[in-house]
């Protein structure tokens, strides 16, 4: 049997005192996207950041084609891009700064030339040379987004990416996903509103959640 | 080591373009400094007595007042969960932050000291040995304090904490600065102290981002 590209076993997570789910299991192959739905707090961006190994499970393992991830958690992290709730845009840098900043922090070669190219792609070449105080929150969501069109890497981790954003870029946050896929690689994507994936896997975080938590609720 | 290079160079443009930060310890190096001839009165002779060991404590609580906003607006924007993620080790990520720090806060300090050095009446002979101790002090309270910087993000009034955390940590590095102005001032010898401190400044210097380090990890969860 061939293992998954990624999945995960048994995930229990817990925040504090409370269990906030239990027993979790998914599995995700290549070009494949997972969405997580489920209510508030039932720990989609916990799932998240379990996955990005900034939060370190209760119980339960992480496995990258086969491999437990925490044997290599720096090759972990080399191979995914996380957007999260916050935007990590400082007031004073400009659009560009920030991206070349994020590109040459990872190392990549010619970091100015990358972030032109990504903001170009999102749409935010124009604002180039704005400082981050004067960007809309739909517009550092864009920017944000330009972190993924940086460089490829297998595994996107998005947190409600469409939070804030209008039609037209959803609609261009939609195509990138795609072809993301098709090129091989791999979402996982918390959101509330409608985000148009093909052969999406469904995971209800609200299945998980411990009974007494759900008696209580 | 580009990569630290870089972040060195956007925590210092990030400094310069928002200013306030790196003038508020300065600001309040100097100022605290000359409180005292007020406070003590404005007899040379005392002045030059108590001269080393008021800017060396001014400086400590300099550096210490600037020192709470270290990790704390990277942490609250999101920025530090990013470079959590990016390629280089979160050891070198509080390293470079530190240095960014110290030459914006730690730095202007070592300018201001003659001035006030001399405001305070402190025979010539003391300059040359306030600075050394000055360039080779700082750099620890910057080190030490970003261990409480990182402890207590998250927390509530976490000024008052750091403080709490910190200074007992610091009163080594206070008593050898001062201590090798005043060997100077004597006619002694300022070298054991100096030593001393490089030894603190070295063992300060790997051991305290592996502590940030950790820190920051579990501030993250």
């Amino acid at each position: 049997m061939i293992s998954p590209a990624f999945s995960g076993t048994n995930l229990t997570c817990l925040r504090g005192e409370r269990l906030v789910f239990v027993g979790l299991e998914f599995s995700l192959e290549t070009g494949g996207a997972l969405l997580l739905a489920g209510p508030n707090g039932s720990g989609k961006s916990s799932l998240l950041r379990l996955m990005t190994l900034l939060l370190k499970p209760f119980c339960g393992d992480l496995f990258w084609r086969g491999e437990t991830v925490t044997n290599d958690p720096d090759g972990h992290r080399a191979r995914l891009r996380y957007i999260g709730h916050l935007d990590g845009i400082k007031p004073v840098l400009t659009a560009q700064e920030s991206l070349s900043f994020w590109a040459a922090l990872d190392g990549m070669p010619d970091p100015r030339h990358r972030a032109e190219s990504a903001l170009e792609r999102v749409g935010l070449e124009r604002l180039a040379l704005v400082p981050g105080r004067y960007l809309s929150a739909g517009q550092k969501r864009r920017l944000n987004l330009a972190r993924l069109l940086l460089a490829p890497a297998p595994l996107w981790l998005l947190d409600e990416p469409t939070n804030g954003l209008d039609v037209a870029a959803t609609a261009l946050l939609e195509d990138e996903l795609a072809a993301h896929r098709a090129a091989g690689g791999m979402v996982v994507a918390s959101t509330h509103t409608k985000l148009a994936l093909d052969e999406v896997v469904t995971l209800r975080l609200d299945d998980f959640t411990p009974e007494y938590a759900q008696e209580e609720a | 080591m580009t990569r630290f290079v870089q972040l060195v160079g956007r925590d210092l443009r990030l400094a310069l373009r928002q200013g306030s930060d790196a003038t508020a310890a300065v600001m309040f190096f100097v100022l605290c400094v000359v409180l005292f001839p007020f406070g003590v009165g404005p007899e040379p002779n005392i002045l030059a007595r108590i001269a080393a060991g008021v800017i060396w404590v001014a400086a400590l609580l300099a550096s210490l007042l600037s020192l709470e906003r270290l990790f704390q607006n990277d942490f609250e924007d999101g920025t530090l969960e990013l470079m959590a993620l990016g390629g280089l080790p979160l050891e070198l990520v509080v390293l470079a932050k530190t240095v960014a720090h110290w030459l914006v806060t730690g730095l202007p300090l070592l300018v201001a000291a003659p001035v006030l050095a001399v405001l305070l009446n402190m025979s010539h002979d003391g300059f040359g040995v306030l600075l050394a101790t000055l360039l080779v002090g700082t750099p620890s309270l910057s080190l030490i304090g970003g261990i409480g910087s990182a402890l207590t993000l998250g927390a509530r009034r976490g000024g008052v904490l750091i403080s709490l955390l910190i200074l007992p940590l610091y009163i080594p590095v206070l008593i050898f600065g001062a201590g090798a102005i005043d060997a100077t001032l004597n006619g002694l010898s300022p070298r054991p102290h100096l030593l001393i401190l490089a030894a603190l400044l070295a063992a300060a210097l790997p051991l305290a981002p592996l502590a940030s380090a950790a820190a920051l990890r579990l501030a993250l969860e």
